[in-house]
């Protein structure tokens, strides 16, 4: 019986229970049709969305801090904190003004002071901060909801870089909480966004609970990601963290949890079966596939070689060993970007789909390899990495490159891929990884596509012809000019070999009929739901 | 008898301080960064190192280690690296779902295993000791995690007799704890009750052939008696020892167990923590849980002079 097999079996014994379910612990019925029990993507082991950049940190941050803009569907950022904002002609000073009733939860009203300390906190951890820190005259509160931004230069992507859902995001806090150290943790949990963090029922581990905030004045539009009105329907949302993917099924099918945020494929279709059940794709902006070749060091410094990898590449059979035989799931991909996506591109891409094996041989012979093992970094507790780490290892004996396989683990591939040393003294040539395609929709956040040597994502790539297009891209005025830009970004990463991308892959979520108002997005979007 | 116990408990101090100085150097020297990992995909290396520093991870070994033995001789096991919560704190969390998931399953094991034992040895040969030994090599056969799900699957999803998974703190009533508990006592004390069977069988076995055995039922004592009385007491020793050494088995299932019903215990904080090595929470567990087993054997020393009164200290 292999993984799935057994996992199916032990999951799919709900598929034969009755479905009453049981008793709602220590809840009344009424209390609990208010309550929303879920089960998020991972434990949530820290509350700073700053310090702590991993998905299910922002997550379950948005709903306790707000932001000053949030970017809908269609990725155009909207106002959600400011009432307002005015650009000089030049484009060097944006004028911003906050809502009126913007409240903390400790009653405290949010004045232009907490957002200033918010933003340099915020500007020294994210990519795109960093940038604007880098053109950056001053930042100042002119009162208590005005704060004006000058620049040394213009910079078109500012209502972007304010409302885009990468982490982190420009989440904003009491000034006295934003004056922490970036690089320090916080310990009080106060924001302005519609839920309340209940901190003494948080478990690291086992359980997070946030409660209505009930000053929360949302926004009058229709709500669409993270912009428009954030109305909360529910009185308290319990986050129920479940490492086992069978448990989760089974507590889905039992009534015992509401929404499961990350339903694994392969429970997917016994989870259809159950009549008080609903799945449907989660996040539609999914996630890309990758392993990253280490340009520093033989045999991946030369690009021959690295082509000849992508060549041969077939991004079917990544894409299989992730998600199984559901095609719904996956994409292959000719461009760097997230398909989909008003910005996604196969422009100069023909080689990520040639699947071209004796030409492959062809480009490592003329590359003159070496026959130098190739150390192949594979985190064997993510089931992604495993399974793509698999795949990589026959891709490669298939062309002729001799493969040294690290089984080992996430913490230590972590540490590991930071090494620049040569790979027979604790370095590496090859580790698998994978990037949310929310940050792939353009360049802005998409730290992996980056080709600046050795300020480059671990690989470090060294390509002028993508950095030059990166800044040409910060510098477009219109979509048109964007797109152009992308079309050459894509030719040159993928000539240069940046990275490899293994495949577009989504994923399902899974909720119960009795919850209503559940919608795909880059993130579980938690407002607007509410439970019978 | 009070000396011994002194003395035993004096004996505890190095070898505590054995277990940390290990503990913390296997840490130091295995491979991983909590920095990496709190910094996220986004950061450059000198982010990173900014955040080593600020946990203070970029100090010499022997600073570090000086400062938590400091901090622990003073009953302070640190603060967790990610959650910023007091170790302490964190275990104290975790510690009733994990004992009370121990206890009862020890309760469970004993109950069942010891009279399993000595009616296969009493019954040696039949159709029941085969049984009986037949559903020992079948607990020790068969992964924890395999025992969960089908447990779950008959018991929680057809019969809907008890939850899937959760933990229901005692605080909270007694059927509700016992509800949530009683499916992973089971799949967890399946082992056990296998490993204690087996011992009390062999050990039964051989005290079942000593003269005063015979002489006892020639006198015409009941066999219940006989066999309870007079043999289970004089083979009571290795019993009460391996249920000692099954404390350690009932550690390490735990985490197992924890994750596939759920319960948010030790076993599971172990695992996070070590995920992402978080180091202080680790050390913090690794030490508490070292400590439960050298008062655990203490304890079983002490229960030896109980069922064996020439056992003197």
């Amino acid at each position: 019986m292999d993984r799935r097999t057994f996992l199916k079996a032990a999951a799919g014994t709900g598929a034969l229970a009755a479905s009453g379910g049981l008793a709602m612990p220590a809840l009344s019925q009424g209390a609990a049709a208010k309550t929303l029990r879920f089960v998020p993507q991972a434990n949530l082991a820290n509350f700073d969305p700053i310090w702590g950049t991993q998905y299910v940190v922002r997550n379950a941050a948005l709903l306790v801090w707000d932001t000053l803009y949030g970017i809908d569907s269609n990725f155009q950022p909207k106002r959600q904190m400011t009432s307002g904002e005015e650009v000089s002609a030049d484009g060097l000073v944006w004028t911003f003004k906050l809502r009126p009733g913007l409240k903390f939860h400790d009653g405290a009203p949010v004045t232009s002071k907490d957002v200033v300390q918010s933003l340099k906190r915020w500007q020294a951890r994210d990519p795109m901060g960093l940038m604007i820190k880098a053109i950056e005259n001053e930042l100042v509160a002119v009162d208590d909801t005005t704060f004006k931004w000058s620049l040394k230069q213009p910079y078109p992507k500012m209502l972007f870089a304010l409302g885009k859902n990468n982490s982190p995001c420009t989440f904003i806090m009491p000034e006295r909480i934003a004056k922490t150290d970036p690089f320090t943790q916080i310990t009080e949990y106060i924001g302005s966004g519609p839920m309340k963090f209940v901190r003494n029922e948080w478990v690291p581990g086992a359980k997070a609970v946030f409660e209505k905030f009930a000053d929360y004045v949302p926004r009058d539009e229709p709500a669409s990601w993270l912009s428009g009105g954030k109305k909360m329907l529910l009185d308290r949302i319990e986050w129920v963290i479940m490492p086992d993917a069978a448990t989760a099924a089974a507590a889905l099918q039992n009534g015992e949890v509401d929404w499961w945020e990350t339903a694994l494929s392969d429970l997917v279709p016994i989870l259809k079966r159950n009549a008080n059940i609903n799945v449907d794709i989660g996040d539609p902006l999914g996630n890309i596939g990758a392993f990253r070749m280490n340009h520093l060091h033989p045999p991946f410094n030369n690009v021959k070689v690295r082509q000849a990898v992508m060549t041969a590449l077939n991004q079917e059979d990544y894409m299989r060993s992730i998600v199984g035989d559901d095609d719904k799931l996956w994409k292959e991909m000719g461009g760097f970007f997230t398909p989909g996506t008003p910005l996604y591109t196969e422009e100069g891409g023909a080689m990520m789909k040639a699947k071209n094996v004796a030409a492959a041989k062809k480009l490592l012979a003329e590359s003159g390899y070496k026959d130098e093992p190739v150390v192949c970094v594979v985190a064997q507790d993510m089931a992604a990495t495993k399974s793509m780490g698999d795949v990589t290892a026959e891709l490669l004996k298939s062309i002729g490159l001799k493969v040294d396989f690290v089984a080992t683990d996430w913490g230590t591939t972590g540490a590991r891929r930071a090494q620049k040393t040569p790979p027979g003294q604790g370095g590496w040539n090859m580790f698998h990884t994978w990037h949310a395609g929310a940050d792939c929709v353009n360049p802005a956040s998409y730290t992996a596509v980056r080709a600046n040597g050795e300020k480059a994502w671990f690989g470090w790539p060294d390509v002028p012809a993508v950095e030059t297009e990166v800044t040409n891209w910060f510098n477009a005025k219109d979509v048109a000019e964007e797109k152009a830009v992308m079309g050459r970004l894509n030719t040159a990463a993928v000539q240069n070999v940046v990275y490899c991308p293994t495949g577009f892959y989504l994923g399902y979520q899974a909720w119960r009929k009795n919850v209503s108002g559940v919608t795909s997005g880059p993130f579980p979007v938690l407002w607007g739901v509410s439970k019978a | 008898m009070l000396a011994f116990i002194v003395r035993r408990i004096i004996t505890t101090i190095p070898v505590m301080a054995f277990v940390a100085l290990f503990v913390f150097s296997l840490l130091y020297i295995a491979p991983g960064d909590p920095a990496a990992v709190i910094a996220g995909d986004q950061a450059s290396p000198a982010d990173v190192e900014r955040i080593r520093a600020s946990l203070g991870l970029d100090r010499p070994y022997l600073v570090r280690f000086a400062e938590w033995s400091f901090r622990v001789l003073q009953g302070d096991l640190g603060t967790s690296i990610f959650t910023s919560l007091p170790v302490t704190q964190l275990i104290a969390q975790r510690i009733e779902p994990t004992l009370s998931l121990m206890v009862l399953t020890l309760i469970f094991a004993v109950t069942i295993a010891v009279p399993m034992g000595v009616i296969a040895a009493w019954k040696a040969g039949s159709w029941i000791d085969r049984g009986a030994m037949a559903f020992a090599v079948f607990g020790f056969s068969v992964p924890v995690f395999v025992v969960g799900y089908l447990l779950a699957y008959v018991f929680a999803l057809q019969l809907d007799w008890v939850p899937v998974q959760g933990y229901t703190p005692l605080s909270q009533g007694f059927w509700p704890w016992f509800k949530n508990l009683i499916l992973p006592a089971v799949t967890l004390g399946l082992v056990y009750i296998a490993l204690i069977a087996r011992i009390t069988r062999a050990t039964m076995l051989e005290v079942l052939q000593q003269d005063y055995v015979r002489t006892a039922q020639a006198k015409g004592v009941g066999q219940r008696e006989v066999l309870f009385l007079h043999a289970l007491k004089n083979a009571a020793v290795p019993i009460v020892t391996i249920i000692g050494i099954g404390i350690a088995l009932l550690i390490g299932g735990a985490v197992v167990t924890e994750s596939v019903f759920a319960i948010p215990g030790l076993g599971r904080l172990t695992v996070d923590a070590i995920l992402r090595r978080d180091y202080p929470v680790i050390q913090g567990v690794v030490l508490m849980f070292s400590l439960v087993y050298v008062l655990v054997n203490l304890l079983i020393d002490l229960t030896y002079t109980l069922v064996d009164p020439r056992i003197r200290y």
